[in-house]
């Protein structure tokens, strides 16, 4: 039944083979194999919840950037790119690099000597239970939300590229992540991750390699690119980013350094507990701050496989692509079929097996990462505190694992109301900027100046996600406020959210340090291991040169810098 | 928990095996009857990428294979 169903995918725009189809088979038994044997280590809910705190940089590292790779975002970025040109590329440098190597150098000492299990643990620890609640409620929500939008929008692109039935693909792969997640939890996402990672990187790496020997290499893409679209700069980061109108995305370079690479991209990296976990499961601080920065390089080579298929498509397809709401038109292509197209372009029958495969590991391991985070702050930051305190270990293992199914259950059902409102996808992005940039700022402040009170700390939460709601819904109900939100009318979506998540953190900041100023803050004694200068830290120099984070740091740093400057 | 585990690093060295000799297999019988549709048909690329990943593989799983000491 299921290779009849499989064979029934010619009628997508690529055709698998036999070779293709048991490759794709051969996946999901070994994820789901896997899973099944490493139920017998988790035991704890430390092992469950934190994978065992064992696991090594390398492993850490590759998860914590797996999580975040998820296929989605790949096929997105190919699309972007595909509109804006290589101006997309900062979603991967300056929104990630600085963001993460901070993340590893200076907040990461905080979450792993004060043991918290989550990001809302520690806003428990330095401001008490109503912050706490606050990100643990709000974040769970956008876990599950992000997760079902993410479910359906990938089985309506498998729809249309492989001709796969929509109920059919969210169903077998959210339960194939269902099943080994409730066997194996963290430990199971992470080295599923880690498979992952290699298989997204096997699969997609074949498009930049062909391709830019079939163009000649970079000057010679370049040339077809300005070729065939005269007059538009696709290869430039910042030499159009002077004014708003001189490039395709609207923006200006403050938006990007400020509202991308600061708002949006510390949001993110620095306590978005579905990437942080992963970093958190490492064996010892060093292995966490290794891991991390690990996961910075790789995140820095991205764009081979993601900018790079959107550039070549640029360059070689024989047809233009269109947007989505151009999609029905007879023969057309849209924007979001940019890295199959190149993939159906270049892979014959097993490479094209691989590349479905890299897609649906993509797909899988961005659902497992959502469905762990929820699952430990579900358990340790609400069901722990709010409803049942003092259970055995036991209990909550059990809770977890019976929380990983329900987690994937409600996606399913977010799934299908995505599916009868499909208006929810637009909004996806507003309401990520909505709860993770304040955390931010509060969890920043608490972390670098023991001055902030706890009632700073929920105030100053709450007015960066209320003043992020209510520049969405000035903009929304009076458009022209878009020039005073994001500085210009010519705005797009993209630019109005980096303006306002840039907004939403000034608030946030301005809040907590007012309110702090007027309230009492906490002794110092409640504030070790906790806020800086009141926690020892590991002293970097008991290692060697080569095996001190702070050198691995400065390494990458470097390669950012070299990169920008050449694509300037 | 490590100690009687298989590594993870097992398990990719042996799929890749598997994946290389099936994209091998796949790129050798495109030497006899081509791939409809392809750019660049003449470069071969499965015959590359299935060697390239089986070396891979092979490398891992023999590195880490179970029961060798670390």
């Amino acid at each position: 039944m299921i290779a009849t169903w499989f064979f029934q995918a010619a009628s997508g725009r690529l055709s698998l083979g036999p070779v293709d189809l048991i490759i794709i088979l051969l996946y999901f038994a070994l994820v789901l194999g896997l899973g099944l044997y490493l139920k017998k280590f988790t035991k704890t809910s430390e092992d469950f919840f934190m994978a065992g705190r064992e696991m090594t940089a390398w492993i850490a590292g590759l998860s914590f950037i797996s999580a975040n790779l998820g296929s989605l975002e790949m096929m997105g970025y190919a699309a972007a790119t595909y509109q804006y040109g290589i101006l997309v590329a900062h979603a991967y440098w300056i929104a990630a690099i600085p963001a993460i190597l901070f993340l590893a150098l200076v907040m990461l000492p905080f979450y792993y000597i004060c043991k918290t299990h989550s990001v809302p643990g520690y806003l428990k620890l330095r401001f008490g239970e109503g912050a706490r609640s606050l990100s643990a409620i709000s974040f769970a929500v956008m876990t599950i939300l992000m997760s079902g939008i993410n479910m359906y929008s990938m089985a309506v692109i498998m729809k249309v590229i492989l001709g796969w039935d929509i109920h059919f693909s969210i169903w077998v792969s959210s339960l194939t992540v269902a099943i080994y997640v409730m066997a194996g939890g963290l430990l199971s996402a992470i080295f599923n991750e880690v498979l992952q990672f290699f298989l997204i990187w096997v699969g997609c790496l074949v498009i930049p390699v062909v391709g830019l020997y079939e163009t000649g290499g970079w000057a010679g893409m370049v040339h077809r690119i300005q070729t065939n679209f005269p007059g538009q700069d696709f290869i430039h980061m910042w030499s159009t980013t002077g004014s708003f109108t001189a490039n395709p995305m609207g923006v200006h370079w403050t938006g990007i350094v400020f509202g991308w690479g600061l708002a949006i991209s510390f949001g993110y990296w620095t306590t978005d507990f579905l990437v942080v976990q992963r970093v958190m499961a490492a064996k010892d601080l060093r292995s966490a701050q290794l891991g991390t920065i690990i996961g910075a390089f790789f995140k820095m080579m991205v764009p081979l496989i993601v900018i790079l298929p959107g550039l070549l498509a640029l360059a070689v397809l024989p047809f233009h692509l269109v947007p989505e709401s151009q999609g029905n038109l007879p023969g057309a292509h849209t924007y979001n079929e940019a890295l199959p197209l190149m993939l159906a372009r270049y892979c014959g029958p097993g490479l094209l097996g691989l590349g479905v495969t890299a897609l649906v590991a993509g797909f899988m391991s961005g659902m497992a990462g959502n469905v762990t985070a929820f699952t430990t702050v579900w358990t340790y930051d609400i069901y722990k505190p709010l409803l049942r305190k003092d259970a055995p270990d036991s209990h909550y293992v059990s809770m977890g694992r019976w929380c990983s199914l329900i987690g994937v259950f409600i996606s399913i059902g977010t799934a299908y109301l995505v599916m009868n409102f499909s208006s929810i996808i637009v909004y996806a992005q507003v309401i990520f900027v909505f709860f993770i940039v304040p955390m931010f700022g509060t969890v920043i402040l608490g972390m670098l100046w023991k001055r902030t009170t706890p009632a700073a700390g929920f105030w100053g939460l709450l007015a960066g996600i209320l003043t992020s709601f209510a520049l969405w819904l000035w903009v929304k109900l009076d458009p022209s406020a878009l020039r005073h939100v994001a500085f210009s009318e010519h705005a797009k979506d993209m630019a109005e959210n980096i303006y306002r998540a840039m907004w939403s953190l000034i608030a946030n900041v301005v809040v907590t340090v007012a309110v702090s100023l007027v309230t009492r803050p906490k002794p110092d004694s409640e504030l070790t291991n906790l806020v800086y200068g009141l926690t020892e830290l590991a002293p970097g120099e008991q290692f060697s040169f080569f095996r001190r984070p702070i050198t691995w740091a400065v390494a990458v740093a470097i390669g950012f810098v070299i990169l920008n400057i050449w694509f300037w | 928990m490590q100690e009687h585990a298989i590594s993870i690093w097992f398990f990719i060295g042996a799929l890749f095996v598997i994946y290389g000799a099936l994209v091998l297999g796949a790129g050798i019988y495109g030497l006899f009857v081509p791939a409809m549709n392809i750019a660049m048909p003449g470069l071969h690329i499965s015959v590359w990428w299935g060697c390239g990943m089986m070396a891979l593989g092979l490398l891992f799983a023999v590195r880490f294979r179970p029961g060798r000491s670390e």
